[in-house]
């Protein structure tokens, strides 16, 4: 009787389409549907840079060095996630939390190279008709001229690295609130005031820093209405979101920055 | 969670308990060394099409490092790596045939 009465609950007996848990394959399905929102912010870049003729090949040596090593650093990242969620499944808490942090660190390189970068360029010229105008830059540059002839290379430069810019640093706030829960919520806080009085107006990282406050709150939230001490499956997805950050990088160092490269003959 | 999701979480852990560390290092090694031969690649005064395609290749070889040791879908079942590759490459492949030859074209004609 209790045997029957179990087997008409068809989630207890019912298998896997995926042979995995739910999470994960949400997960998954999350990252398929990112993928074509990169793939269609690739395929605008090359369609741009087919399409336009005298497409600009702007970045010296130290831009692919600079980008050379946030490669490094996404790439060391996923290194770490990968211990972080080895940790994880062997109840290693300890562990885990140290590798998931030395991640959120990397990232955060990662994120201070790229705005460090975009802060130069803008500076040199580079800019889209959004951005505030930097004071005291008039003069005619290389980059200004590229704006001026070439306007679609800053709109779809800013418009596929600002896209990974935001996914990284969604991912460390993601990992911060997996590794510290309820703590990082005032770190967030602290993070967001030093980004947001520590750029100087004219910056879109200036306005880009309330990203911290809207996250701030959102996962405050989130911590209140559904506190829980996350278990090595939430690692693992996590991980699963880190991962493809570093993935969609690997497509972007090559076509935006190394096919960019000024070579000096 | 229920019984039948614990199960499974319990179970995908029990398979990465068996995954060496040494992997992982000898895959971001990998990643590595590829990337430092792109960037060697960019200075050698190749052909744009024929960098495009080697950059590319190199690129494809490390996502699939990436998605197949760092993602774990290698150790995921067959029907799970084939849907879900099947699918965000054929919309990919999608993607290529309405935009590039209409790219190309303009290129012949010439911008006006």
């Amino acid at each position: 009787m209790a045997d029957s009465a179990v087997h008409d609950i068809p989630s207890v007996y019912e298998p896997s389409l995926f042979g995995t848990y739910s999470k994960k394959i949400g997960m998954w399905l999350f990252l398929l549907s990112d993928s074509l929102t990169f793939g269609a912010l690739l395929y605008a870049y090359s369609y741009g840079r087919i399409s336009t003729e005298g497409w600009p090949t702007p970045f010296h040596s130290e831009s692919i060095v600079n980008a050379t090593i946030m490669t490094a650093f996404l790439l060391t990242s996923s290194l770490t996630m990968v211990l972080a969620v080895r940790a994880s499944v062997h109840g290693d808490a300890r562990g885990q939390r140290l590798w998931l942090l030395a991640t959120m660190l990397c990232g955060t390189g990662f994120i201070v190279l790229h705005g460090r970068e975009w802060s130069n360029l803008i500076a040199e010229g580079l800019t889209l008709p959004m951005f505030p105008k930097v004071p005291g830059h008039e003069a005619a540059t290389e980059f200004m001229n590229v704006s001026k002839t070439v306007p679609q290379f800053a709109a779809t430069f800013f418009g596929l690295t600002g896209m990974h810019m935001l996914h990284v640093t969604l991912g460390v706030i993601y990992l911060g609130v997996v590794a510290l829960r309820r703590k990082f919520i005032p770190i967030l806080l602290v993070l967001w005031l030093v980004a947001w009085l520590g750029t100087p107006v004219y910056s879109p990282f200036h306005y880009g820093a309330h990203v911290l406050l809207i996250a701030a709150i959102v996962c405050g939230i989130i911590l209140w209405l559904k506190p829980k001490v996350y278990d090595s499956s939430d690692v693992e997805v996590a991980g699963l979101y880190w991962h493809f950050v570093d993935l969609v990088w690997m497509f972007i160092f090559p076509l935006v920055y190394l096919m960019s490269a000024k070579i000096l003959h | 969670m229920d019984t039948i999701q614990q199960a499974l979480a319990e179970r995908a852990a029990e398979q990465q308990r068996h995954h060496g560390k040494a992997l992982f290092f000898w895959v971001w090694g990998a990643l590595l060394v590829m990337t430092a031969i792109e960037v060697y690649l960019t200075y050698q005064n190749m052909q744009p099409g024929k960098m495009l395609t080697i950059l590319l290749g190199l690129s494809f070889v490390k996502a699939a490092l990436i998605i197949g040791y760092f993602m774990h879908l290698k150790y995921e079942v067959s029907r799970m790596k084939w849907l879900t590759m099947c699918s965000v490459v054929g919309c990919l492949i999608l993607m290529t045939i309405f935009f590039f030859p209409d790219a190309f074209r303009i290129l012949y004609l010439g911008v006006k």
